[in-house]
């Protein structure tokens, strides 16, 4: 469960998040909508306690990531938009770093690992190092390695960034898993059918700023349009950046 | 500590499959430097011996004043060449080392029993010619005491005379310490490769994550910043000291092979001495791997950390320069500048003196405070927000 009220950071005179509001509730899937550089990730990276908010207040399940970021960090699961991994080291070594951080044992990260091979379909390339990996390859590993400590959080920006057809489908499916589990999930978009197909609640930003919230029927009675390309584009005020 | 020992582990661990990292750190330095000074060696003393046991040729002007020195200059190995022109453009042009004049007076005064005059035309400024200018000075010398003993006999008077004072050399430097050349140069190679030995991995494992974009998903584990940034960086410690240990093993191997007759020098470097040099380097390789990184974590990218690299090098190229320069006699208070405390020490390691313990430790904690200070720097610069933004 994550609350956030009026959260605000500028770098220097650009008002990256200006006022943003939302709740992310257990067993749904929020969907953080915006064109580029609406202030998602910004907003996401504040989530995950990397950066602190000038003004406003996150609570995760009740902790503070300003105070008790360790905590935070260990609740929440997170793929970032940056999903470097370790050419030198294999898929199932890469995923192993993350638990160990996290302080699982060696038994824990073993039955966990082999778990996510399954479920995200890791077993053609899980003991191939890195390198050369396909996108929908390297989002599975980020994924893995985020998730390697059951969080209950889980935090993801564009996740769908650069992947085929098919690899987005499975993705889809997998995120819509993690709901059906009670886990709470926030991700960042651009791509309004991503949206449209996975989230309960859609929370639209637009210049660092909500635009609306809501789930998808209450936004196109909000708007009044028929169809919800033609929703967000009046709620927005602007096509740009919105269309995949 | 767990978070570091996790980083620790997985930084060596990936690093032992890079083959750059593995060339740089442990092929490059501990092949490199000892082949080029066994090179270098080679070269100065056969170099050396190709001018001592040369012929000496020597134009001489005026041979006709002084038939009986030009006989006893052929009978000595000389081979006298006909005048030249202009013998001070000869020289000047480095096309003979040395030239000698016979003046005309020569016969005159030769006959009245006064000095007579012999002209010595050379460039002492060129190092080449050292050697030719000193054998012809020798053999003039040498013919002068000759005749001089003979008149003084010819007087009733005993040559010994004249010679009040005889000089014995008696020469207290050991085999050892007459290893200049190995003193001046092995502490510049091992301070040279504890910076070496450390760069590829102080910049791949700050500068190279942030770029290949894994820093920031690192960052969200639950581990604190500094452990992650300490376990980076004792692995960067770690590989230049086995880079250190490299170079001095295969030093160990390559001198036996060195022309050391010549130079009479004794380098057989012991077990314990290796082991004592390696523990006097030690705290340069922690500094080292703490500057590096400090660098590299402040560079906004790979190539920007790069740039620093190149002139980082130049920090251990300096004590070894200023003592070449200016050799100095070791006191306690050097002790506290790191690099030039240990290229004293091994200097002394390697001439055999013995060394106050007290400097050892003086040496080994001002250089290991100075390393931890940048490590608490570099620990403090992870720790910005920034650290993450400066790559785009």
């Amino acid at each position: 469960m994550i609350v956030v009220k009026n959260l605000k950071k500028s770098f220097g005179d650009v008002k990256a998040v200006n006022g943003v509001s939302f709740e992310a509730r257990d067993g749904e899937i929020t969907g953080l909508l915006g064109p580029n550089g609406a202030g998602k990730t910004t907003t996401l990276r504040m989530l995950y306690s990397l950066l602190p908010p000038d003004e406003g207040e996150i609570r995760i399940d009740g902790m503070d990531p300003t105070k008790d970021a360790m905590d935070i960090k260990r609740t929440l699961g997170v793929v970032p938009d940056s999903r470097g991994q370790y050419s030198r080291l294999t898929t199932r070594e890469n995923i192993a770093y993350y638990g160990e951080l996290h302080g699982m044992s060696r038994q824990a990260i073993q039955e966990r690992t082999d778990q996510l091979i399954q479920t995200l379909d890791m077993n053609d390339f899980i003991d191939r190092r890195t390198e050369g990996f396909s996108q929908g390859q390297r989002v599975k590993v980020a994924i893995a390695r985020a998730m390697i400590h059951e969080p209950q959080t889980v935090l993801m920006d564009e996740p769908s960034n650069g992947l085929d057809v098919m690899s987005t489908r499975a993705l889809r499916e997998y995120i819509r898993s993690l709901k059906q589990a009670g886990h709470s999930v926030v991700l960042s978009t651009h791509i309004m059918q991503e949206v449209a197909a996975l989230c309960d609640h859609i929370v639209i930003i637009a210049d660092g700023e909500v635009a609306a919230d809501g789930t998808a029927q209450q936004l196109l009675e909000r708007s009044g349009c028929d169809s919800l390309e033609d929703a967000f584009v009046k709620l927005i005020g602007t096509e740009e950046g919105l269309l995949a | 500590m767990r978070g570091l020992r996790t980083v620790f582990k997985k930084e060596v661990r990936e690093n032992i499959r890079d083959r750059r990292a593995l060339f740089n750190s442990l092929l490059l330095g501990p092949l490199l430097f000892p082949l080029l000074f066994v090179g270098m060696m080679w070269f100065l003393e056969s170099a050396e011996q190709e001018r001592a046991e040369k012929a000496l040729e020597l134009p001489v002007i005026g041979a006709q004043y002084a038939p009986s020195l030009i006989r006893f200059l052929e009978q000595n190995g000389t081979v006298i060449l006909p005048p030249p022109e202009h013998p001070e453009d000869m020289v000047r042009d480095q096309e003979v080392p040395v030239v000698i004049r016979i003046l005309p007076e020569y016969p005159e005064r030769w006959a009245e029993g006064l000095p007579a005059p012999v002209e010595v035309i050379a460039d002492a400024s060129r190092q080449e010619s050292n050697q030719p200018i000193l054998r012809v000075k020798q053999l003039l010398l040498g013919y002068g005491q000759k005749i001089g003993a003979l008149r003084l006999q010819l007087r009733g008077v005993s040559p010994q005379a004249v010679s009040p004072i005889m000089i014995k050399d008696v020469d207290l430097s050991t085999p050892k310490s007459r290893a200049i050349l190995a003193v001046i140069f092995l502490p510049y190679v091992l301070m040279i490769t504890a910076f070496t030995g450390a760069t590829h991995l102080a910049m791949d494992t700050t500068a190279g994550e942030k770029e290949r974009k894994s820093l920031e998903p690192l960052l969200i584990n639950p581990v604190p910043r500094w452990q992650i940034m300490t376990g980076k960086m004792l692995t960067t410690t770690l590989f230049a000291t086995a880079s250190l240990a490299l170079t001095l093993v295969s030093f160990r191997i390559v001198l036996p092979f060195m022309p050391v007759g010549a130079f009479g020098m004794d380098l057989t470097l012991s077990l314990s001495t290796l082991l004592k040099i390696l523990l006097v380097v030690s705290p340069v390789a922690i500094l080292a791997a703490a500057l590096l990184t400090l660098l590299a974590a402040f560079a906004k990218s790979y190539r920007e950390a790069q740039s620093y690299m190149g002139l980082v090098i130049l920090i251990p190229m300096i004590p070894s320069l200023i003592f070449m320069a200016n050799p100095v006699k070791a006191e306690s208070w050097m002790m506290s500048i790191p690099l030039f405390s240990q290229n004293m020490l091994i200097g002394e390691v390697i001439r055999g003196e013995s060394v106050p313990l007290a400097w050892y430790a003086l040496s080994f904690s001002t250089t290991l405070l100075i390393g931890l200070i940048l490590a608490v720097a570099a620990a403090s610069l992870y720790n910005r927000p920034k650290l993450i933004f400066s790559t785009s």
